[in-house]
């Protein structure tokens, strides 16, 4: 699979997801290795806007052909939008995840939790590992 | 030693194994077993019998038995005496069908897996709901299954039980849930016999509610208030579980046609034998939006790399071997061939016959208990059932006595409620289906008669 191109401010976890800094909201998703890990994503099961989960806690979960996956919040924060297309259109996360495939946006997200997350370089050799 | 022909091992092949191994005896090979945990006296065992003997002797046992053949039977509460077409027999005992696992590979399993494709839409028909699964064990963990699946929905820990449910599936409900951290509330019953709709109402205050659980017709035969019921769990946020009878659809709306969310209930009554109380299986179904969420295997169409319609499983990513500790139950199989039994039956019956059935046990239950309450002493308290219903027993005629005087005239009377329901003295579960024709409810009354003469009038 190509690279897709790796947008700014971007902060990943060990468990691979990512988290892009959009002035005060943070956009979530998971990494195109994850993707390319789990193959086919066929149903996503999204969280309900409002609430409020802290990092490390699972908010959803991706189903592909091959598994069904926990997604873990990089960072604190209360949901503020969650992504209907993937309902109908999950594989947007195969094809896109940077951009039409995100999953999840927060407002008031922790800025600490950010530090511990990794930049894009620092991810791309932890997976190398 | 003598030969057996179902005891392989003479005391000389013994020997031969123990030569091989270099021990000396059995005494020796045990040896590293603690004396204190060995058993130090021998197996005190009847000396041993021919095949043509041990016939005799199982036959002059089986002949102690009470059963439905030789009697006439108003058991019910959740296990039923009813018609078996022959063919259901015929067609489970074919070798294909006879196996004890969910077939896993589509490639050389398309007959079992079609059948339980079409198990699965007929319990959709029958329930009114969108997908069911391969069936369950038995009814009452397929009600428990639910229960985890409404906490599982609604990320809450309480769920109501209504004190109408058949008393062993709340137990197998409590003993199913004592792991994981869940509050069981049991909702009472009021004088009607049916679950208290203000109670509920108070139980659902808080909304931190996962399920509402009832059962249609309740334990004691009567049709509980379902519409109020589903607005007070949907007004909560609950979800709203059903445990139904499946002949009784034939006559009363099935729980999607007002607003259930999951369905369960017991398979015994559709073709299978009543086996002493088991096996027969349990079912369960959904709304579409809820199937993530469904424990158990579930069978789905699809097209092979022909184009040619062929069955395979579908959604195991909710299953254990895929998902691990975060799997919807750890169920992976079915009641298969129990279940196919149940789907022979629905397909000879057909939507019509199933009407016919359920119209005749209401019938001839109503029947009978009309001509019970004209008998001077016997009470039935309520006409809200559909085929059992509760009698109350003459002050001077206690039930175990009834229950003598009914085994000697050859009639299995009903169950004792009073050892369920304290409030209930003197209380009888009477079932009746198609198998109980009509001189049996004759038989019936002219002994209740007889009863009145000898108990109530002297």
């Amino acid at each position: 699979m190509s690279n897709l191109e790796t947008p700014e401010n971007i902060h990943c976890t060990r468990s691979h997801e990512y988290v892009i800094v959009d002035g005060e909201t943070g956009i979530i998703g998971i990494t195109q290795y994850a993707t390319e890990q789990l193959g086919e994503i066929v149903y996503v099961e999204l969280p309900e806007v409002g609430t409020t989960i802290p990092k490390g806690e699972a908010f959803g979960t991706v189903e592909s052909v091959k598994a069904a996956s926990e997604i873990y919040m990089p960072v604190s924060g209360t949901i503020s939008e969650i992504n209907h297309r993937l309902t109908s259109e999950p594989e947007l996360i195969n094809d896109d995840c940077y951009n039409e495939g995100w999953i999840i946006k927060v407002a008031d997200f922790s800025k600490e939790d950010l530090e511990e997350a990794m930049p894009m370089d620092e991810y791309l050799s932890f997976i190398e590992e | 030693m003598i030969y057996h022909n179902y005891l392989p091992n003479t005391d000389e092949s013994r020997q031969k194994m123990l030569d091989i191994i270099g021990v000396s005896s059995q005494e020796d090979l045990f040896k590293n077993i603690p004396v204190e945990l060995q058993k130090n006296t021998s197996l005190v065992l009847p000396e041993s019998h021919c095949e043509l003997e041990i016939q005799n002797r199982i036959l002059e046992l089986a002949q102690k038995n009470i059963w439905p053949g030789g009697y006439v039977s108003f058991l019910g509460a959740g296990c039923y005496n009813r018609y078996i077409p022959s063919v259901i027999d015929n067609i489970l005992s074919r070798v294909e069908f006879l196996t004890a696992y969910t077939p896993y590979q589509p490639e050389i399993s398309q007959g079992t897996l079609q059948a339980i494709y079409e198990f699965q839409t007929m319990i959709c028909n029958l329930t009114g709901m969108d997908v069911s699964n391969a069936s369950m064990y038995d009814g009452a963990t397929a009600t428990a299954e639910a229960i985890l699946m409404s906490c599982r929905i609604t990320k809450k820990n309480k769920t109501i039980v209504s004190r109408a449910l058949n008393p062993e599936t709340q137990d197998v409900i409590k003993t199913y849930l004592s792991g994981p951290d869940i509050d069981i509330i049991t909702a009472p019953i009021n004088e009607d016999s049916i679950t208290d709709i203000n109670n509920l109402f108070e139980l659902t205050a808080n909304k931190d509610i996962a399920s509402i659980v009832i059962q249609v017709p309740n334990f004691l035969g009567n049709i509980e208030e379902v519409r109020k019921i589903e607005q007070i769990a949907h007004n909560a946020g609950a979800l709203f579980v059903v445990i139904i009878d499946p002949i009784s659809v034939g006559m009363i709306k099935p729980p999607g046609a007002y607003g259930a969310d999951i369905v369960t209930g017991d398979g015994q009554s559709l073709g299978n034998n009543m086996m002493y109380g088991g096996p027969a299986f349990g079912f369960m179904a959904c709304r579409q939006k809820h199937m993530r969420n469904m424990p158990g295997r579930i069978v789905g169409s699809s097209l092979d790399s022909d184009g040619n319609t062929a069955y395979t499983l579908t959604l195991q990513t909710r299953e254990q071997h895929i998902r691990r500790d975060k799997a919807t139950s750890n169920i992976c199989t079915n009641h298969s061939l129990c279940a196919l039994a149940g789907s022979i039956y629905l397909s000879i019956i057909g939507p019509k016959g199933l009407k016919e059935i359920a119209n005749i046990c209401f019938q001839r239950a109503h029947f009978l208990a009309s001509k019970i309450s004209e008998i001077e002493g016997f009470k039935i308290p309520h006409d809200n059932f559909f085929n059992e219903f509760i009698m109350i027993l003459p002050d001077n005629l206690s039930v175990d006595v009834f229950n003598k005087e009914m085994l000697d005239r050859k009639i299995i009377p009903g169950i004792n409620l009073n050892s369920y329901y304290h409030e209930l003295p003197g209380a009888i579960l009477i079932s009746v289906t198609e198998k109980n024709k009509p001189v049996d409810l004759y038989l019936f009354l002219s002994a209740l008669r007889e009863l009145v003469e000898e108990y109530v009038l002297n």
